[in-house]
């Protein structure tokens, strides 16, 4: 317990690293995965053409090789992004294409008659997808839309194959420590995980209940 | 894609407007594309002899290529195979009539679900070893996958199992069969073939998560690559690290993707299967990353 103690501080920052790396790599997942979404049930088809094989391949690729991929690859072309750079991208572009996945069953769960109504009246694609099917759609994904978040959450741990020092990288570090200290460094490297997907899966339950349609 | 019901048949004007959005889309993407190649060129990454050490024996690349591909399958078909029994006994555990077991599994597939597979990993490679029990890297790998994929496949057989129609257990019982025997050959059975297209999709994130042998050392297909452009890198330098690593991806891509597609024709199969359709709704657990499973 002492050691974990004394060891507080390395713990705090690699939370803190593990929820910076999840919030920056979820914003940018969920903005370019609705950007998809829109694009994959949009009338242009090389538009549509380009978000299908993004998500093709993405959802294809192990995680580990996209990360390795932007962080040892890109330089080979020089692109240098750096660690904590590549990683974020890396979670996020990788997670974008189950955010898009997840909006666009949204959207095909949005009844049709919807869509019909809102084109009856006039609206152009754009506005009946950003008045009528998209803000029904994120009701209806807010439960998987907050199982990829917490998913992604969990991926972050890969990050500390890439020099980056977040929560599940403190066990190879401090792998020197003898028995207890380490079962106590896997037991806080557990607790903060949890403490942020916990949370999260909290709110999206609630955020659900909220927001829910009866239909 | 269905018909499309978020925009009409275009008119005259809005094909106008589709055509030159598709100039612009094309010619956007077009030059994403020249880009991407003109930054290869320079960098003489397209060069054919970089290229052409993927495909010569005598390099010995397609050989290692080949070595780890192996073990990456190896793990992946061991993984899977084990993760399917002790998912299918869990599954069986978590509908149990006695509530200990009820709990005890529940507790289990909660707590693997709940961490990072990684951290699973980590745990059998760094953390046993301090208590006595060493590990290879191949074992804590496969122990991992094992140990998480048992936990989400025990929430998916436990979905299929619930979806197989009421009346199907109720006239098994009706005939006198016991407890255990209506498990094993009226609800096993339909449950999994009910599941099989979720299984394969199941096997590709399992295929996908083998790479993270990688970060603990295991000799698998990332790790392999990454080996072959450490040893070149001693005599040519990056000459040929941008080739190996594009080889690497485009095997995952490609398996894959035919996993994805073998998923969806099974899928399909499924679904026209009039003996499969005595089955009711069916709830999956949300972290199961299917496309048709996240359909309402």
């Amino acid at each position: 317990m002492q050691f974990l103690i004394d060891n507080f501080s390395l713990l705090w920052d690699a939370f803190l690293t593990t929820l910076g790396l999840s919030a920056l790599a979820g914003l940018l997942a969920i903005v370019l995965g609705t950007l998809l979404a829109a694009a994959r049930v949009g009338p242009i088809p090389p538009l549509r053409g380009l978000a299908t094989f993004y998500v093709e391949v993405f959802r294809n690729t192990p995680l580990t090789v996209v990360f390795f991929f932007l962080i040892f690859g890109l330089p080979q072309i020089d692109i240098i992004l750096g660690f904590y750079t590549g990683a974020v991208l890396s979670l996020g572009l990788y997670t974008a294409a189950f955010v898009c996945e997840a909006v666009r069953s949204g959207i095909n769960s949005v009844a049709a008659g919807q869509a019909e109504a809102s084109r009856a009246i006039g609206l152009t694609f754009g506005q009946s997808l950003r008045e009528v099917v998209l803000p029904q759609a994120f009701r209806t994904v807010v439960p998987p839309l907050g199982n990829v978040i917490i998913a992604m959450v969990k991926n972050s741990s890969i990050a500390a194959g890439f020099a980056i020092s977040e929560l599940s990288s403190l066990l190879p570090r401090l792998v020197n420590a003898d028995a207890g200290q380490l079962t106590a460094i896997l037991l806080g490297v557990v607790i903060g995980y949890m403490l942020i997907t916990l949370p999260l899966a909290f709110v999206v339950h609630r955020v659900e209940r909220r927001v829910a349609i009866l239909r | 894609m269905t018909a499309p019901v978020l925009f009409d048949i275009p008119g005259p004007k809005a094909r106008a407007r589709i055509r030159i959005g598709t100039v612009i889309g094309s010619v956007l993407i077009l030059g994403l594309i020249a880009v991407v190649l003109i930054r290869l060129a320079a960098n003489g990454q397209l060069e054919g002899q970089r290229w052409a050490v993927l495909f010569d024996p005598r390099t010995g690349v397609p050989q290692t290529l080949g070595r780890a591909l192996v073990n990456t399958l190896q793990v992946a078909a061991v993984g899977m195979v084990a993760a399917t029994i002790v998912g299918l006994l869990l599954a069986v555990g978590r509908l149990s009539d006695h509530r200990a077991v009820r709990w005890l599994v529940g507790a289990y597939i909660e707590f693997f679900r709940a961490i990072p597979l990684l951290v699973v990993i980590f745990a059998l490679y760094f953390l046993l070893p301090k208590y006595g029990v060493e590990l290879t890297a191949y074992q804590a790998l496969t122990g991992g996958l094992v140990l998480y994929n048992s936990a989400v496949l025990a929430e998916i057989f436990r979905a299929g199992i619930l979806s197989i129609d009421k009346g199907q257990s109720e006239a098994a019982y009706g005939i006198g069969m016991r407890k255990s025997q209506v498990m094993t050959l009226i609800l096993l059975p339909q449950a999994t073939r009910r599941m099989l297209p979720v299984l394969i999709a199941q096997l590709v994130v399992l295929l996908k998560d083998s790479s993270l042998g990688f970060i603990i050392g295991y000799f698998e297909l990332l790790r392999g690559a990454r080996s072959l452009v450490e040893f070149f890198s001693v005599s040519f330098g990056n000459t040929y690290t941008f080739q190996l690593y594009v080889a690497a991806a485009l095997i995952y891509i490609v398996i894959n993707v035919m996993l994805s597609q073998l998923a969806r024709y099974v899928e399909k199969r499924t679904r026209r299967n009039k003996k499969a359709a005595a089955v009711g709704a069916l709830d999956m657990p949300l972290d199961v990353q299917m496309e048709s499973a996240a359909k309402p």
